[in-house]
């Protein structure tokens, strides 16, 4: 089947089957190798990418099911400037370790921001537990939150 | 601070003007024959390369999997080589042992391995550098300075780049590595400060990094379908249904005795070959793993110690004596289960097989045993297989072990195009290289002053044909021994037919929680403060440290981290303060937990405080607290959620059966250095052991019962 995909406002075309989960479209159809597969069951939150501005876990997403939505994947996320700050402050804090789990961090990070632009630490554990780092880098990632709450606040 | 160079490494410097200029400088071994005297060679042996149109670069020599090291071992250069880090470019170095070393991550081994000698080679550029400029200036040597990449001559004002100096310092004379001025620490202005990972900028924009991600031309994609059972082989399978579907290229049994047996899939793309592999009809012979499951091993275990050990492993004073003549005898039996590495990059590895050659792209800790694992898998040379290390997304330990390079090789050799091995996240569980499960009974003996005067231990392990399992063993040395005049350890093994492997602080993060737990257990029924206790032990003066172990070392981290925890201060009722310490990997850390159990028996980890005392530098203080904050979150999951139940093979499929502590479970952690006058050693391992017993022991003190056997159950607190 052939599917017209909108992704980081590009658009694009995969010929695959319907049940095909939109991670391996991305990663091995359209060779967006930025989204991780980590556990293929919707348990890690490394294939997280945003549908219409929403985090979902693209490992159990059909590509029959993305329809017209907009795609946005962690190639894509610095287009947008909450996801700009959000990649920032992961450099400035230095949070990855080895890194694997990080795309997905930082688009659940980024939708996180964007509901609760100063979120306290209790909404940042309820939105970012989903996420697993098996290198255990939560410190720092919830500290880059806040440093971007901050600096939102400061303007 | 010792300064000498491995001498098991007795390298020279090797200076060459590279095609293109520039000063690329390396090490090379007296007695292997350079094929080239620049070009090519020197490229790709050069730590350091510092070309005229202002390259800076520094090879990383250690795989990446999230230590740090490609960031932090590089550091080491560019300090002594006075270089500015903004200008600096890192690159993965490719395998050559005779150049680089050891080159595999493992052990906390690589900061040891290679600090010293970095520092050298960083000093050594820089000091041709310096020597090119007084050359063309013809002022003497001593009257020239270096900052940020910049030689000045003081008294005249003038200054040069590194770049602008790179040919003429290529063909100075490369100076003596043994006896080179190395700057004082003091004035280090790099080392020591927080530096962000330098692949930071690729990972944040999502640019391909790692082994998963590599991509080449008219790539295929190959899954393989194995027995869940242990060394099960395939039987009968129909192959036949399997190649209709579509997108498969090939589908194949493999059957050797290098790798697993199983059925391999090849497809156009990953999901095609995963969805066929949905359908594939194999019948195994399953062979007698099938036989073996975890409560069974738990029986033999007891039978095992009713008798006594198989072998006598350590032996101090007359125990049997001293237990009749104890005040007190303190008796426990210790259990801790199987578990997985589960590193989130599930396993992988790129191999295309031409003309003879074979070229891997792998996530591999250990290169140089993958390279000739994969070379005798398919029967070639291991001059003919090159490997391209990728950063991984962790290791652990799982990546030291290579079979998938194996299995990737023999694919290769079959399809003869580019292919991708990638296992799906069961396969990473249930063939993993576990961390072995084991029992402890021990026995300990007071005297009326409650000090420890008799300790033993029989320790039930895993077996193959009466080998213990790799990584299933036991030190010798394990503490208290040289604190306690009679001493026995002996153990016994329960055979078994399961794949095991190193684990972060391999040995030690099981016997960290058994024995540190006891001793507390000890402490308590002494009548004593585990802390006090303990420190009594360390300062006991018959005491006969053993393997380079410092009680002194031991009892600063101890006192430091009592310090910062307010250790003896009441805590609210339901909450407890626990202590532990471990030394291994020639890291000593001491530390304290609290936590609290709710009216469900459900534990809550407030906080840890963490000291720890790796000698004398601290390279990078972000690494280094990641490593420390990342083991000690290690220790808690597998503490509160990680075992892996045998029933024939593994008895667990995904990430919800072998939980990883999430965002909303993690306490602070506060972590402190003590720097002392020791060598700098590595930081990947040694804070995680004590976590666990400091855990058992903060939940003990918060509700009187004691965790003897891991994952913590809810239950035993309800
Ligand atoms: S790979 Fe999708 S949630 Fe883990
Ligand atoms: S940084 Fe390694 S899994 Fe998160």
């Amino acid at each position: 089947m052939k599917y017209a995909l909108s992704i980081n406002g590009s658009q694009l075309e995969a010929d695959v089957d319907p049940d095909t989960p939109l991670l391996w479209v991305l990663r091995d159809t359209l060779k967006l190798k930025g989204t991780k597969f980590g556990c293929g069951m919707s348990l890690c939150g490394a294939c997280t990418v945003h549908l219409d501005g929403k985090p979902i876990r693209s490992c159990v997403t059909p590509i029959s099911a993305v329809g017209s939505k907009s795609i946005t994947t962690i190639e894509g996320i610095g287009n947008d400037t909450v996801g700009q700050k959000v990649q920032q402050a992961w450099k400035i804090l230095d949070v990855p370790q080895c890194g694997y789990c990080q795309a997905g961090q930082i688009m659940a990070a980024v939708s996180l921001l964007k509901q609760f632009p100063q979120p306290t630490d209790q909404q940042i554990d309820a939105g970012m537990s989903r996420n697993l780092c098996r290198c255990a880098t939560y410190h720092r990632i919830k500290a880059a939150i806040h440093q971007v709450a901050d600096a939102v606040k400061e303007g | 601070m010792t300064t000498t160079l491995n001498p098991a490494r007795r390298h020279f410097l090797k200076a060459s003007a590279a095609i293109g200029g520039g000063l690329f400088l390396g090490l090379y071994l007296p007695n292997i024959a350079y094929a080239a005297e620049a070009g090519q060679m020197a490229v790709l042996s050069a730590h350091v390369r510092i070309t005229a149109d202002g390259v800076i670069e520094i090879m990383s020599v250690a795989p990446e999997i999230g230590q740090g090291i490609k960031t932090s071992l590089p550091m080491v250069i560019c300090e002594e080589l006075d270089a500015d880090w903004a200008q600096v470019s890192v690159l993965q170095a490719p395998v050559n042992s005779d150049a680089f070393g050891r080159q595999s991550a493992g052990g906390s081994r690589s900061t040891p391995a290679h600090f010293d000698e970095h520092r050298r080679i960083g000093a050594a550029a820089r000091q041709m550098l310096l020597q090119a400029a007084a050359e063309q200036w013809q002022v003497p040597l001593a009257s020239l300075t270096t900052q940020a990449g910049i030689v000045h001559h003081g008294a005249s004002g003038r200054q040069l780049s590194y770049a602008r100096l790179a040919n003429q310092a290529a063909r100075q004379q490369s100076p003596d590595l043994a006896s080179i001025t190395l700057k004082n620490p003091a004035d280090f202005s790099l080392i020591g400060q927080f530096t962000s990972g330098v692949d930071n900028d690729a990972l944040v924009h999502g640019r391909p990094l790692f082994g998963i991600d590599v991509e080449l031309p008219s790539m295929l994609h190959a899954v393989i379908h194995k027995c869940p059972v242990f060394g099960g082989r395939v039987k009968t399978v129909d192959l036949a249904s399997i190649n209709a579907l579509p997108g498969i290229r090939h589908a194949f049994v493999i059957d050797t005795s290098s790798v697993d047996s199983g059925v391999a899939i090849v497809a156009d793309s990953w999901w095609q070959a995963e969805k066929a592999r949905r359908q594939l009809k194999v019948q195994w012979d399953e062979g007698k793993a099938k036989q073996q499951n975890s409560a069974d091993f738990d029986k033999q275990a007891q039978q095992l110690w009713r008798k006594a050990p198989s072998q006598i492993t350590q032996q101090v004073g007359n125990v049997d004596k001293a237990f009749a003549d104890a005040a007190k005898v303190i008796e426990a039996e210790y259990a801790y289960p199987f578990i997985a590495h589960g590193q989130l990059e599930p396993i992988n590895c790129t191999a295309h097989w031409q003309a003879g050659h074979l070229t891997l792209w792998a996530p591999t800790q250990n290169p140089a045993s993958g390279q000739r694992q994969a070379a005798s898998a398919i029967g070639i040379d291991v001059n003919d297989v090159t490997v391209n290390v990728t950063r991984m997304g962790g290791g652990f330990g799982r990546r030291l072990f290579n079979d998938y390079m194996a299995e990737a090789a023999i694919i290769a050799k079959q399809v003869g195009v580019p292919v991708k091995l990638l296992w799906n996240r069961q396969d990473d569980f249930q063939h993993d290289y576990y961390r072995p499960g084991g029992y402890h009974k021990f026995k300990a003996g007071i005297d009326a002053q409650g000090q420890l005067q008799a300790f033993s231990d029989h320790f039930v392990s895993f077996g193959n044909n009466g080998r213990t399992l790799l990584a299933a063993g036991m030190h010798a040395a394990e503490f208290p021994t040289g604190f306690v005049p009679n001493l026995q350890f002996g153990s016994s093994l329960i055979e078994a037919q399961i794949p095991t492997g190193w684990l972060r602080a391999p040995t030690s993060n099981a016997m960290g929680f058994v024995f540190q737990s006891m001793l507390d257990e000890v402490a308590h029924a002494a009548g004593q403060d585990p802390l006090a206790f303990q420190l009594a032990l360390l300062r006991r003066s018959d005491a006969k440290p053993q393997n380079g172990f410092s009680p002194q070392r031991m009892a600063a981290v101890l006192e430091r981290v009592a310090e910062l925890s307010d250790w003896g201060k009441p805590v609210p009722e339901f909450h407890g303060k626990g202590i532990a310490c471990y030394y291994s990997h020639a890291g000593y850390f001491a530390e304290v937990v609290q936590a609290s159990v709710n009216q469900m028996g459900a534990v809550k980890v407030e906080k840890i405080w963490v000291v720890g005392d790796v000698g004398q530098f601290i390279v990078n203080p972000s690494g280094a607290m990641h490593q420390v904050q990342g083991a000690v979150l290690e220790g808690l999951s597998q503490a509160l959620y990680q075992q892996v139940l045998i029933d024939g093979g593994a008895q667990v499929s995904n990430y919800h059966q072998h939980k990883i502590l999430a965002m909303n479970a993690v306490p602070e952690v506060e972590v402190e250095f003590l720097a002392t006058d020791n060598p700098t050693t590595g930081l990947g391992e040694p804070a995680l052991p004590p976590v666990i017993p400091a855990l058992c022991n903060a939940l003990f003190a918060a509700t009187g019962k004691r965790v003897r056997s891991l994952p913590i159950k809810a239950e035993m607190f309800a």
